[in-house]
């Protein structure tokens, strides 16, 4: 089977007045037509800027090196009025906040229609009916009536699922959600990851869903990537990466997770200490310094992104239950 | 769901807060009325951490700020300490509110840009005289060691230099300067990630056995409170739903909203299936709520019983209370 997104090597820096702070190095990712990765790891470890970089959004800023893949073609380094081309039909974004991604001044029918009439070339009347047939299928009440309505008239459930009707109305083939539900109540996110999983299977799109939480990816995607201070430092199909994690930060990650067994009155695990400073270049492995199981070689020598098998990638020197 | 009643309360001599029949009402038009809550009652004994969990819009943000009296609530009585906080008035109630704090959901904005973090904590305590200025100036060390920040470091930044976690170090040492009774704690983690959220819960853990503290959880997450709370209250459209401890809640659920609530949180383990318990859409209007068991329009349990009648608060189990018609049998 064909990629539909293969990233090689990818590497984006900033540049700021205290000095180049690399965000994401090296990280080389794949994904097939219809299927689904997790990108995930705290504030600051590059996911978004990950995910920014293969949608043409990075700020001028940056810098970039490496390549982008996308359905056979080179798209690192096309000019910007041909990765616009892209967007709607190849590839759209979900992002993270409901309450500011939406235009405060215009009529949801009016943000719904505008990317139904520039890429799919619809006459306003056409445009309107496949709005309100988009919203129905995004579950909201009274799509006709939704038309009219502005952003602060709504929920921000109800903003979340004009977010996804908008990305998903000219049929991409990539979706990006950037944490869709982290600004959500836990009834509404259930019901987003479920709306997300139902489009994605009708229409065999590929997701990326950008998380903090392990908790939200396990039940909906194929495969996961860990990033942790800018590098991918666990890499693997997720019913694999929870049955056998090789990473202590992945570890660390799932164990400070809140969970309903948790028995009252217990301390949880945390992950003490923060992400190194992005402008500085740490000599060994990055999470050294947050590590239980850290050792000297840790400290001296970067571990290089090694492969237990079955696609399973990990960078540590003393992985959990060993080398294999 | 969605009932009145008192079967709740514990009529102990220890209750650091007794609040009854609370309501709140917006008026946002002529004719139109936001019943925000709507005849809450509850009570804090000394030493408990009380968990208030419902989706956006159940009132939960609303009640914890009706028992601070911001803004006064439209009726029902807020006892705190053996004073009726809703018949005080400017100064008497103004000496009530060192004993009363809060914290915010949103770190960040929470705290004012201008000043720095010493700034920020001598506030309270120059303007209730604490101490001399040499004492305000250890006082604050004092704060910031508790709450785990290095005061030489962190003193004289101001809060854009501070990531999420960290400025909700500082609020907390801020409604810890003058020395509390209680802490109302509004969504403290939500807006945090995984890995700090439980450093945060952890640290309100230490400082509510290290200052004696009482504390109010307000959260819309059943996982996040289940490690820190004493008793569960469960609220759904400005009512209360089932409250007991955290284990039954989660344990022997009796209501059919708190099981859709159990059911939506996301499960770290792509073996096992959600429970398939998810209630769909979104609360009705509080303006113009359900007849009966507001509930009722998004309950699978719902019979005409529950159109006609508002179910009261009733006990269970000992110590185990919920407001349902139909309630889930264990």
């Amino acid at each position: 089977m064909t990629n539909l997104l293969e990233i090689e090597d990818l590497s984006v820096g900033f540049r700021t007045p205290r000095g180049n702070l690399q965000a994401v190095r090296n990280a080389t990712l794949t994904l097939a037509p219809g299927e689904s990765i997790g990108i995930v790891g705290e504030s600051g470890s590059g996911k978004t800027v990950l995910s920014r970089a293969v949608m043409g959004l990075l700020p001028s800023t940056a810098t970039r090196t490496g390549s982008i893949v996308y359905q056979g073609r080179e798209i690192s380094d096309l000019p910007r009025d041909e990765v616009r081309d892209l967007w709607g039909t190849g590839m759209a974004m979900i992002f993270q906040d409901p309450m500011t991604a939406l235009n405060p001044t215009r009529r949801i029918g009016s943000q719904l229609s505008e990317s139904l009439v520039v890429r799919l070339k619809m006459d306003k009347g056409a445009a309107r009916q496949k709005s309100v047939e988009l919203l129905r299928r995004v579950r909201i009440p009274d799509p006709e009536g939704m038309l009219r309505k502005f952003p602060y008239q709504l929920s921000g459930g109800m903003r979340q699922r004009i977010m996804i009707a908008i990305a998903v109305s000219c049929g991409p083939e990539l979706l990006f959600a950037d944490e869709p539900t982290t600004a959500l109540d836990v009834t509404v996110q259930a019901q987003v990851l479920e709306l997300l999983d139902e489009l994605r299977a009708e229409n065999n799109t590929a997701m990326v869903l950008v998380t903090h939480d392990l908790g939200v990816v396990a039940g909906h995607t194929d495969k996961i990537a860990v990033m942790y201070a800018g590098d991918v430092v666990e890499y693997a199909p997720t019913k694999r990466l929870y049955a056998s994690m090789k990473m202590p930060y992945t570890e660390a990650l799932l164990n400070s997770i809140p969970r309903l067994e948790t028995p009252t009155g217990s301390r949880l695990p945390v992950i003490e200490g923060r992400l190194p400073d992005p402008t500085k270049e740490v000599a060994g492995c990055a999470f050294a310094d947050r590590c239980p199981y850290v050792s000297e070689k840790c400290r001296a020598e970067k571990p290089p992104l090694m492969d237990a098998g079955d696609g399973h990638l990990y960078r540590c020197w003393f992985p959990i239950g060993g080398v294999n | 769901m969605a009932g009145s009643g008192k079967a709740h309360l514990r009529p102990t001599d220890d209750r650091v807060l007794v609040v009854e029949d609370l309501t709140v009402e917006f008026r946002i038009s002529r004719d139109k009325i936001v019943k925000a809550v709507s005849g809450v009652s509850l009570d804090l004994v000394r030493g408990e951490t009380l968990a208030i969990v419902g989706e956006s819009g159940c009132g939960k943000s609303t009640l914890g700020k009706a028992v601070l009296q911001i803004p006064k609530p439209t009726s029902g009585s807020v006892n705190f300490l053996g004073k009726e906080l809703t018949e005080l008035k400017g100064d008497t109630l103004r000496d009530m509110r060192p004993a009363m704090q809060m914290i915010f959901q949103d770190p960040i904005s929470s705290l004012d840009p201008r000043l720095t973090v010493s700034e920020t904590l001598a506030e309270p305590l120059r303007v209730w005289n604490k101490g001399t200025e040499t004492e305000i100036q250890a006082k604050i060390d004092d704060l910031l060691v508790n709450v785990n920040l290095d005061p030489s470091v962190v003193r004289d930044r101001r809060s854009y230099e501070f990531s999420g976690g960290q400025c909700q170090r500082i609020s907390i040492a801020r409604a810890l300067a003058l020395e509390p009774t209680m802490i109302i704690c509004d969504e403290p983690v939500s807006a945090l990630d995984v890995s700090v959220q439980a450093q945060i819960l952890n640290l309100l853990q230490d400082m509510k056995d290290r200052y004696g503290l009482t504390l109010i959880f307000i959260s819309h997450d059943l996982a996040v409170v289940k490690a820190v709370s004493t008793r569960v209250m469960v609220m759904y459209l400005g009512k209360v739903c089932e409250v007991a401890d955290p284990d039954s809640v989660y344990q022997r659920t009796r209501h059919h909203y708190t099981k859709a609530l159990v059911g939506s949180v996301p499960i770290p383990d792509p073996t096992r299936k959600p429970t398939g318990n998810l209630i769909q859409g979104e609360p009705p209007s509080p303006m113009n709520p359900p007849s009966g068991c507001r509930f009722r329009t998004r309950c699978a349990a719902a019979s005409e019983q529950c159109a006609a009648e508002e179910p009261q608060l009733r006990e269970v189990a000992p110590g185990h209370f919920v407001a349902c018609h139909h309630p889930i049998e264990v």
